[in-house]
C-alpha cells in the first residue's frame, strides 16, 4: 500500500490500514478491514456510515480500547504528541498510552449518562480527569478550573452546577459537562461518537456551535462519528464514508455533498430528506448492510450496487483520485 | 385535551404532559405532530387511541365520541386506530413468532379470514416480506423487517386511523427511506389516516399534509406542512426550524443562526401565560400573564401567540 507512513506537518492523527476482528462462536467479524485516515490539526473530520459500518470500532481501536473477542490485528496509528513526538499508538507502552488518554486524547460518548459516575459532582469529575495527569495541583484550583470549564460550555450558574451530582441535570447539560470534562486537559484530538442523537435538536444546535467554537479556540482535531448528514454538512470540514468496514469515499465536505462518486454516498445522499427542497420521493437502497462474518468477496457494497460489474464481484477496489483531496473505492472511477 | 399524570410523593404536583390541546384530522391526510422531549406529542397520541385515559376533554372518531366508551365500543374504536410504536425491538413479543403476532389482533377482533396462512402470505407481500419470515422471531430479522411487521400487524384490520409514534427514529438513514414509502404506498392503497409524530421535522414535513409544533403541552402552531416550515410564525417553531441540521453545507454555512436560550422548563411547573415566555426574545408583558389566543395566518394556517393577536 503507497500511504503515508508518516505524519504530516499539521497533521495530528494518522491510520493507516487498520484491521480489527472479532473471534466470535458465530464466527469471525471483520469489523474494519483496511481503514485509513487523517486528521489536521484544528479540523473536524466526519466519519459518516449506518449500523455497521465499524466507524465506532475504528475510533475504539486508535486508543487500544478494543477487548476481546476482538482483535486489532495489524494498522498504524500516529499520534503527534504535545511535546512534537510522533508515536504510533498501537506500538506505544500501557503506560505512555494511559499518559495520552484523557490527556491529548479524550472521548465524548453518545449517552452522557454513562459517561458520568453518579455518586460524584461535575467537578469532582473535572478534578479527578486534572489529577490524573498532573499531580500537584490543589482541590481549590481545580474548582476554579471546572468552574470555568462549565462556563466555556454555556452552563448558567457554572458556581452552583459545578457542585451538582448527574441526575440533577438534564441531558442537554450532563452532555456539556462531559464535554467540559473531556477537554479539561486541552486535549489535541477530541473523539465524539455521535455525541447529539440522543438530545433535541435545540440542544444539538447549541452543543455542536460549542464543539465548532472551542475547536477553533484550542486547534483541537476532532473526528466526529455520526450517521446525520445533516450534522456532518454543519461541523465537519472532511468527510470520510464507512460502509461494511471500509471506507468507500472521502472528501472535502463539499466534494463529498456535491460531487458524490460512489454509488452508497450517492444513494445515502439521496435517502436523507432535506426539508429544504421539495422532494417526490426518498431513494432508498434495496437489501440489507452485509453479515462481516463472511463479507462479500470483491467490492463489499456489489450486492447492493446498481451498478456492479463482473470485476466488482471478485476484486476489492483500490482508491482512485477524482480531485485533489477525493478519492473513492470504486471500479467505476478506473477508466477516469 | 389534556393528560395530567400524578406526582408520586405528591398529591397536588401533577405532570400537565398535554395541557389544552384541540386538533382535527381530516379523513385522508397525514397530521404531523413535532416537538421536542417533554412537549408531550408521545402522550397526545396515546391518549388519543385510549391507550391513556383523558384526564378532561374529548376525542371524537367519525362523529362518535369515543372519550369513554368501554368493552364493545372500545374494541370497536380500536379496531379501526391502531398505533405504531417506535422500537420494533419492544414492540414485537419476542417469543412469538411473526405469525403469530399477526394474528393476534384478527383473533382479538373475530375477523374471519380463510385460511390463516395463505392470508398471512398475502398480507406480508404488501409490506414487501415473504413467506419464509412468518415463522421466525423477531431476532432473527432485521430493524428495517421487524419495523415492517409492526406497520403490518397495525393495518391488518384495516383500521381507518392510524397513530405512528416516532416510526423510523431507531432505523437507519437508508432503511428508513424505505419505510416512509411504504407507509405513503399503504396510505394511497388503503386510504389510511395518518398523525405522524416524530422529532425528525425534515421527515414530519416529507409525510405531512399539516404539521402541528408543540411546545410543554400545547400547541403553538399548526398549518399546511410546507407553510409551517417556509414562514414559520411563531417564535419557538422559528428557532426549533433554524435547528434542524440540513444536508447542505451551504446552506448550512450561509444561513443566520438562531439558537435558543436555556432549557426547556419542566411540565410539572410550567410557566405562567405563555409556556414559551421566559425563553422568547419577543416576550412582552401579557405573555407573562396570560395564555395566548388563537390567531388566524391565512385561511389555514394557525398560531398561539401574542405577537399575532388581534387587538
Amino acid at each position: 500500500m503507497s500511504e503515508a507512513f508518516s505524519l504530516g506537518e499539521n497533521e495530528v492523527l494518522r491510520v493507516v490500514d487498520l484491521e480489527v476482528r472479532f473471534y466470535t462462536y458465530a464466527g469471525v467479524v471483520h469489523a474494519v478491514s483496511g481503514v485509513s485516515f487523517y486528521v489536521k490539526e484544528g479540523e473536524a473530520v466526519a466519519l459518516v456510515g449506518e449500523t455497521g459500518c465499524g466507524k465506532t470500532v475504528t475510533t475504539r481501536a486508535i486508543t487500544r480500547l478494543i477487548e476481546s473477542p476482538g482483535r486489532i490485528e495489524r494498522g498504524m496509528v500516529l499520534f503527534r504528541r504535545r511535546n512534537k513526538k510522533v508515536v504510533d499508538l498501537l506500538k506505544i507502552s500501557d503506560e505512555e498510552l494511559r499518559e495520552i488518554r484523557g490527556n491529548e486524547i479524550a472521548y465524548v460518548f453518545q449517552d452522557p449518562t454513562s459517561a458520568l459516575d453518579p455518586l460524584y459532582t461535575i467537578g469532582f469529575h473535572i478534578h479527578e480527569t486534572v489529577t490524573a495527569h498532573k499531580s500537584k495541583i490543589s482541590r481549590k484550583e481545580t474548582l476554579k478550573y471546572a468552574v470555568e470549564l462549565l462556563r466555556k460550555v454555556l452552563i448558567p450558574s457554572p458556581e452552583v452546577r459545578v457542585k451538582n451530582y448527574p441526575h440533577e441535570m438534564s441531558g442537554g447539560m450532563r452532555q456539556r459537562s462531559v464535554i467540559a470534562i473531556s477537554l479539561s486537559n486541552m486535549p489535541k484530538l477530541l473523539i465524539a461518537d455521535e455525541p447529539t442523537t440522543n438530545l433535541d435538536v435545540t440542544i444539538q444546535a447549541q452543543i455542536l456551535d460549542l464543539v465548532r467554537r472551542l475547536q477553533g479556540e484550542f486547534k483541537m482535531g476532532i473526528i466526529l462519528i455520526t450517521h446525520n448528514l445533516g450534522i456532518v454538512a454543519e461541523t465537519a470540514n472532511r468527510v470520510y464514508v464507512m460502509y461494511a468496514g471500509k471506507v468507500v469515499e472521502e472528501g472535502l465536505v463539499d466534494q463529498v455533498f456535491y460531487n458524490p462518486q460512489h454509488p452508497y454516498t450517492r444513494l445515502l445522499l439521496r435517502s436523507v430528506p432535506n426539508p429544504l427542497r421539495r422532494i417526490e420521493k426518498l431513494e432508498s437502497i434495496p437489501g440489507v448492510v452485509p453479515s462481516l462474518i463472511n463479507p462479500p468477496k470483491g467490492c463489499r457494497f456489489h450486492p447492493r450496487c446498481p451498478f456492479a460489474t463482473g470485476k466488482c464481484i471478485v476484486e476489492d477496489p483500490p482508491g482512485f483520485d477524482i480531485e485533489k483531496d477525493h478519492k473513492t473505492f470504486c471500479w467505476l472511477l478506473e477508466k477516469r | 385535551m389534556k393528560k395530567y399524570f400524578g406526582v408520586r410523593g405528591s398529591f397536588r404536583k401533577k405532570v400537565k404532559a398535554v395541557d389544552g390541546v384541540s386538533l382535527n384530522i381530516k379523513r385522508g391526510e397525514t397530521l404531523g405532530v413535532v416537538g421536542e422531549s417533554g412537549c408531550g406529542k408521545s402522550t397526545l397520541g396515546k391518549t388519543i387511541l385510549r391507550l391513556l385515559d383523558p384526564t378532561s376533554g374529548k376525542v371524537i372518531f367519525e362523529s362518535r365520541d369515543v372519550t369513554k366508551v368501554k368493552g364493545g365500543a372500545l374494541r370497536e374504536y380500536w379496531r379501526n386506530a391502531q398505533m405504531v410504536f417506535q422500537d420494533p425491538h419492544t414492540s414485537l413479543d419476542p417469543r412469538m413468532t411473526i405469525a403469530s403476532t399477526l394474528l393476534e389482533p384478527i383473533r382479538q377482533f373475530k375477523i374471519d379470514v380463510g385460511d390463516e396462512e395463505e392470508f398471512l402470505v398475502k398480507q406480508m407481500e404488501v409490506v414487501g416480506l415473504g413467506r419464509e419470515h412468518l415463522y421466525r422471531y423477531p431476532h432473527e430479522l432485521s430493524g428495517g423487517q421487524k419495523q415492517r411487521v409492526a406497520i403490518l400487524r397495525a393495518i391488518i384490520t384495516r383500521p381507518k386511523f392510524i397513530v405512528l409514534d416516532e416510526p423510523t427514529s431507531s432505523l437507519d438513514v437508508s432503511v428508513q427511506a424505505q419505510i416512509l414509502e411504504l407507509l405513503k404506498d399503504l396510505q394511497k392503497k388503503f386510504n389510511l389516516t395518518y398523525l405522524f409524530i416524530s422529532h425528525d421535522i425534515a421527515v414530519v414535513k416529507y409525510m405531512s399534509n399539516r404539521m402541528a409544533v408543540m411546545y410543554l403541552g400545547k400547541v403553538v402552531e399548526l398549518g399546511p406542512a410546507d407553510t409551517v416550515f417556509e414562514s414559520p410564525q411563531h417564535p419557538y417553531t422559528q428557532f426549533l426550524l433554524a435547528a434542524v441540521p440540513v444536508p447542505d453545507p451551504n446552506i448550512t454555512r450561509s444561513r443566520k443562526k438562531m439558537l435558543i436560550q436555556g432549557e426547556p422548563p419542566s411540565p410539572i411547573n410550567p410557566p405562567p401565560g405563555c409556556r414559551f415566555h421566559p425563553r422568547c426574545p419577543h416576550a412582552m408583558d401579557i405573555c407573562k400573564r396570560s395564555e395566548p389566543p388563537l390567531a388566524m395566518i391565512g385561511n389555514s394556517h394557525c398560531v398561539y401567540c401574542w405577537l399575532y393577536a388581534k387587538k
